[in-house]
């Protein structure tokens, strides 16, 4: 369960942060992203998709816990 | 000698590996690459940040020299401690050249060095009481320093003192910051990871310090200066282009910086990022808790300067959009007479560079300001978001290599014949015996700034004065010259 930090770009799209593995990747697409849910899969520019459970809309940028999907690593 | 093509490149590459026995070639070529402009991802072609093979020359430094000689050291009114034996801090003292204002010893302490003289009794009984008479010392001899920060070296992990505790005694003590390093030598692959630790130390014990403390008045227009260490006056140099444009800089990070600066910083609006490495994660953190936004800039080369000056610009208002152009004017008529002077005497020379943190991408533009080309380039201690950065700057075809070896980099420069190499002390002499002229890039040879539209002026005469040395021609030994060889004929 890497720790991701979520920040929004100036084009307004979502960046994926994981410190320990240095990864820096635009998020091409988000399960949930209404007024009132948000999360679930995450697929990044370079195919590698990520879990996050749904919560309300957080305030970004913020960290948050995700599984990551493909892999099923971790 | 012409650009080689990405085949030649390619063939380069595998030449020198051939000498490795199986493994470390399969090892070594991971981290050894020909630049291809159209990747996005660098981890496409080139490893970065992983242990260096045992018995090749690597150039790395340790987790300690990252966190005391690269981050916290230049802190100028804290007191440093290199807790642990001795050598670890006398060999680095003072050998960045950080420069800063201030009385040495007494408001000021950069270039000392402090440490607690590590001896076999301490490694068996332990450092803890010695560490807080050290604190009280301090506090005894320099009333005016402003905290300690205990910079750990590898024993006080293997030992497993509990400086945190020390600390915290210490600071009720003194009644000033006391900081725990956990940056002991032997943690990750290089001094990268001692850069983040002292980010995350300066998190857990100092950025909060003024949270909820409204006192120091701000402007809209303030902004912290992070990642710039002020290497031969370089924060100066870049400090005051912000400055005539309009800015008000709280806070530098940490070249000449203070740790009052440090506190007041997550009060600014902006965090301007210099050393993306060994800073970006204060930066994301405090745009996580603070909601300050962060970007990088380019200090190096006119070129680079005004695409950030602008840049910085557009997250503020009118007049400083305005006055981002009128620095730019105003120093143009300077710059361009550098460039007058020194292109028709650089253009056309090829560089290799193997640097850390930000430069072996940040000084390309200032390279190509004046008419030269960047071959090969390469960090120490790099990580895949740094190549990341570096593939759009670097010319097709040119090398990378990363945590390259003692034998890869002569190599190299023997086969591509670059005109100068950009590097440490280390490598310098070898380069100059084999007649290779050579710039020490982390220093700047004991000149500098090299930032900003002065320290541009000082770059170019620099490099000039290296490439077109006369010395280069008397290296050759005379009976190896061709004219030497053709007289020898002639008599035989
Ligand atoms: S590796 Fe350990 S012993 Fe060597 S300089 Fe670094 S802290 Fe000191």
């Amino acid at each position: 369960m890497p720790s991701v930090m979520l920040k929004k770009n100036p084009e307004g799209k979502l960046v994926f942060y994981v410190p320990k593995k240095d990864l820096e990747e635009v998020a091409e697409s988000v399960e949930f992203d209404t007024a009132e849910k948000w999360g679930g899969e995450v697929v990044l520019a370079d195919g590698s998709k990520y879990y996050f459970e749904p919560i309300a809309p957080p305030d970004f940028p913020i960290t948050l816990r995700a599984k990551r999907v493909d892999s099923g690593e971790e | 000698m012409a650009a080689l093509t990405r085949e030649e490149t390619e063939a380069l590459i595998q030449e020198v590996l051939e000498i490795y026995p199986e493994q470390a070639k399969k090892d070594r070529a991971k981290h050894l690459a020909v630049n291809d402009q159209s990747l996005e991802k660098s981890n496409k072609c080139i490893t970065s940040n992983r242990k260096s093979l045992p018995g090749v020359m690597t150039i790395r430094g340790c987790a300690y020299a990252g966190s005391k000689g690269v981050v916290w050291g230049p802190i100028k009114d804290m007191i440093h401690i290199s807790h642990g034996p001795v050598g670890c801090g006398q060999y680095s003292r003072a050998g960045r050249r950080n420069y800063y204002v201030g009385t040495t010893g007494v408001n000021a302490f950069g270039t000392m060095n402090f440490t607690s003289d590590f001896t076999e009794k301490d490694i068996v009984f332990g450092g803890d009481k010695k560490l807080a008479k050290i604190i009280t010392e301090i506090e005894g001899l320099f009333p005016l320093h402003k905290g300690i920060s205990i910079q750990s070296e590898c024993p006080i992990g293997l030992i497993g003192d509990d400086i945190e505790a020390v600390a915290k005694k210490g600071n009720k003590e003194i009644n000033k910051p006391v900081v725990p390093v956990r940056c002991e030598g032997f943690r990750g692959v290089s001094q990268s990871l001692g850069h983040h630790i002292a980010n995350d130390a300066i998190r857990d014990w100092v950025l909060e310090n003024r949270d909820g403390d409204d006192s120091f008045p701000t402007t809209p227009y303030d902004v912290a200066v992070i990642g710039d260490y002020n290497i031969g006056g370089d924060a100066w140099a870049s400090r005051t282009l912000l400055e005539e444009m309009g800015l008000r800089v709280v806070a530098q990070w940490s070249g000449d910086g203070t740790i009052a600066e440090i506190e007041k910083t997550p009060k600014v609006k902006l965090n301007l990022i210099h050393c993306y490495r060994s800073m970006n994660y204060i930066a994301r953190h405090m745009e996580e808790k603070y909601k300050i936004p962060w970007i990088e800039y380019n200090f190096f080369g006119p070129t680079k300067i005004a695409e950030s000056l602008r840049r910085i610009a557009s997250h503020f208002d009118d007049t400083i959009k305005e006055g981002a152009e009128r620095v730019i004017a105003r120093y143009e008529a300077e710059y361009q007479a550098v460039i007058d002077k020194y292109k028709p005497r650089l253009q056309g020379k090829r560089v290799m560079l193997y640097i850390g943190g930000l430069r072996p991408r940040h000084v390309i533009g200032a390279y190509e300001d004046l008419g030269m080309e960047v071959v090969g380039t390469g960090y120490e201690f790099g990580h895949n978001d740094d190549y990341d950065r570096t593939i759009k700057e670097m010319g097709n075809a040119t090398l990378l290599y990363d945590d390259v070896t003692g034998y890869e980099f002569e190599e190299f420069v023997k086969k591509v014949q670059p005109d100068l190499v950009g590097s440490g002390v280390k490598e310098k002499y070898i380069f100059q015996k084999m007649g290779v002229p050579f710039r020490q890039m982390h220093s700047w040879d004991y000149s500098g700034p090299y930032h900003g539209y002065d320290g541009f002026a000082i770059f170019a005469r620099d490099m000039d004065m290296t490439i077109n040395n006369p010395c280069w021609k008397q290296v050759k030994a005379p009976w190896k010259t061709a004219a030497s060889s053709e007289a020898v004929k002639a008599v035989a």
